[in-house]
């Protein structure tokens, strides 16, 4: 089998994809459900009948010129190590992570689109962008939907649109959403009003890695959730309309910090730096929080010299799949809070500690 | 507070998400909750969750019979137990009762936006075929015979059977 390693770029090199916005607005993604006519969903399907659909879907992706230069392969040839880390890159999901035989993957070599066969449904597509794109990621989409329904068949009804294993995904079968870090609505106390006021247009909010407010490294995800009365680009442009308010809100909670608690934001900021730099060990969750302090010092100029590019980098070799990745041995949560901390100390080590004046 | 999924372990995780007007509320402990995706952000809705609860049962109380789906053999107690359909024909075979339940979930229980191209001229003329035959349901409510007249040729001409008048 080809190797994933190969073909997905580094965390470094990951890291030097840059968009509008993207100090708060980590990526824009959208998504199409699409399933076969004539055929049972993949939660219902046989497995006979799930490599039939995948046996069809996958060249019929893979022949598309945006995926001239792409990595298509079914998901039973893929270690739990190297699906994990596919997850912690957000290019598939946990339940599309838990597929065997009958389910795969086509991702293209920027990274810009990856299509997951056989999850929920048939046809799950992804445009990615990093920082916010959301336009641009519908229009990407829209196009490689239009060019795969020249070569399959999707099952669409008049009444009801494209229809989808889920019904909560029946009509247009789209999520749109972007990735967002928003450290300081979180330490200004804004951020449970702000999901409040989001959740009642319809729009879901979550922590990315945790439950609820319990956000690990303050990194949200704002998405619609209905799919069906409403077309794509309304869609599109609501989830753009909140994200220009919660830009704001995040930009002047910044400010607001600044001028009126500069030491409580020091103080978390130079704490942050001091455990990142000095500790022996280290857990994932730990270092998510505290690496979003320390991105929210750079953005703030706190740390001249570095880079923030530094930061993200760390912010995804330090994911457990990824640390597990660089070394060879199979490693222990705690082997791998020593190896985390070493690591992010020595990556540190010619960051000085926060200029606060 | 108890796990409203296993009824069994004490509720660690509890979610609150407003639509619209509707507040809804689950309580969920730790097992459950990954069970249900509730960790992952890219498949995690609320409704998939409402769905694989109470709200499916729903569908399977508008029947008197249990319905089965012609092509695929999917049952109502099937989507009781999973929130999701067998195949693309079971919206025709379990319609009645999912209609309702599309009503709670979503913005509206048409669809609009993109269709594939193959049938978004199909789909024009539906639309148009419909709205022509609305017009005329009205004009012949009102005794405008004379519209009546006119929309009935227009639907014919379209290819359309006019709908008899009460
Ligand atoms: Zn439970
Ligand atoms: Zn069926």
């Amino acid at each position: 089998m080809k190797d994933i390693h190969s073909f997905l770029c580094s965390p470094a090199e990951s890291t030097h994809r840059h968009g509008p916005h993207d100090r708060i607005v980590i990526s824009s993604r959208v998504r199409l459900a699409r399933n076969l006519r004539g055929a049972s969903f993949p939660g219902w399907a046989k497995k006979p009948e799930r490599v039939k659909i995948l046996e069809v879907i996958q060249p019929a992706v893979s022949s598309l010129p945006d995926m001239a230069d792409s990595f298509g392969e079914a998901m039973d040839n893929f270690t739990a190590l190297d699906k994990q880390i596919l997850v912690e890159r957000h290019l598939i999901s946990r339940e599309h992570a838990a597929k065997n035989a009958g389910s795969g993957l086509v991702l293209n070599r920027e990274e810009t689109f990856c299509v997951m066969i056989n999850e929920e449904d048939h046809l799950r597509m992804q445009a990615l962008r990093p920082g916010l794109q959301l336009r641009a990621a519908w229009n990407a989409i829209d196009a490689f939907d239009s060019a795969l329904e020249k070569k399959l068949d999707f099952a669409f009804d008049n009444e009801l649109g494209y229809l989808t294993a889920c019904p909560t995904n029946l009509g247009t079968g789209i999520r749109v959403s972007a990735m967002l870090h928003l450290p300081g609505c979180v330490l200004d106390e804004q951020i449970n009003p702000i999901i409040q006021s989001v959740n009642k247009l319809g729009l879901a909010v979550r922590g990315l890695y945790g439950e609820g407010t319990e956000a690990l490294g303050n990194i949200f995800q704002v998405s619609n959730q209905m799919t069906l009365g409403e077309s794509e680009t309304v869609i599109v442009e609501r989830l753009e309309k909140v994200l220009a308010q919660i830009i704001e809100h995040e930009q002047n909670a910044r400010e607001r910090l600044l001028e009126k608690k500069p030491k409580t934001v020091f103080n978390h900021i130079g704490r942050a730096y001091g455990i990142l730099a000095n500790a022996h060990s280290i857990s994932s969750k730990e270092t998510m929080n505290l690496l979003s302090l320390l991105k929210l010092g750079v953005d703030m100029s706190l740390f001249p010299g570095a880079d923030r590019t530094l930061v993200d980098e760390l912010f995804l070799s330090t994911q457990p799949a990824h640390l597990q990745k660089q070394v060879s041995d199979k490693l222990s949560a705690e082997e791998r809070d020593l190896i985390r901390a070493d690591m992010v100390r020595d990556r540190l080590k010619n960051v000085s500690r926060p200029v606060t004046k | 507070m108890q796990c409203c999924v296993c009824k069994e372990k004490p509720a660690t995780v509890h979610l609150t998400q407003i639509v619209g007007e509707k507040m809804q509320k689950l309580d969920l402990c730790e097992e459950c909750a990954k069970a249900k995706g509730v960790n992952d952000p890219t498949s995690f809705a609320m409704a998939d969750l409402m769905l694989g609860l109470g709200a499916s049962q729903e569908i399977a109380e508008t029947a008197g019979v249990e319905l089965k789906c012609p092509r695929c053999g999917f049952s109502q107690a099937d989507f009781k137990k999973s929130g999701r359909l067998g195949c693309p024909d079971c919206y025709k075979t379990f319609a009645e009762g999912l209609s309702s339940l599309l009503k709670t979930m979503h913005k509206g229980t048409r669809h609009v936006g993109k269709a594939p191209e193959a049938l978004r001229q199909s789909r024009d003329y539906a639309d148009r075929l419909k709205l022509l035959q609305k017009k005329l349901a009205k004009a012949i409510d009102e005794e405008n015979y004379e519209a009546a007249a006119a929309l009935r040729d227009e639907i014919k001409s379209l290819g359309g059977i006019a709908v008899k008048s009460r």
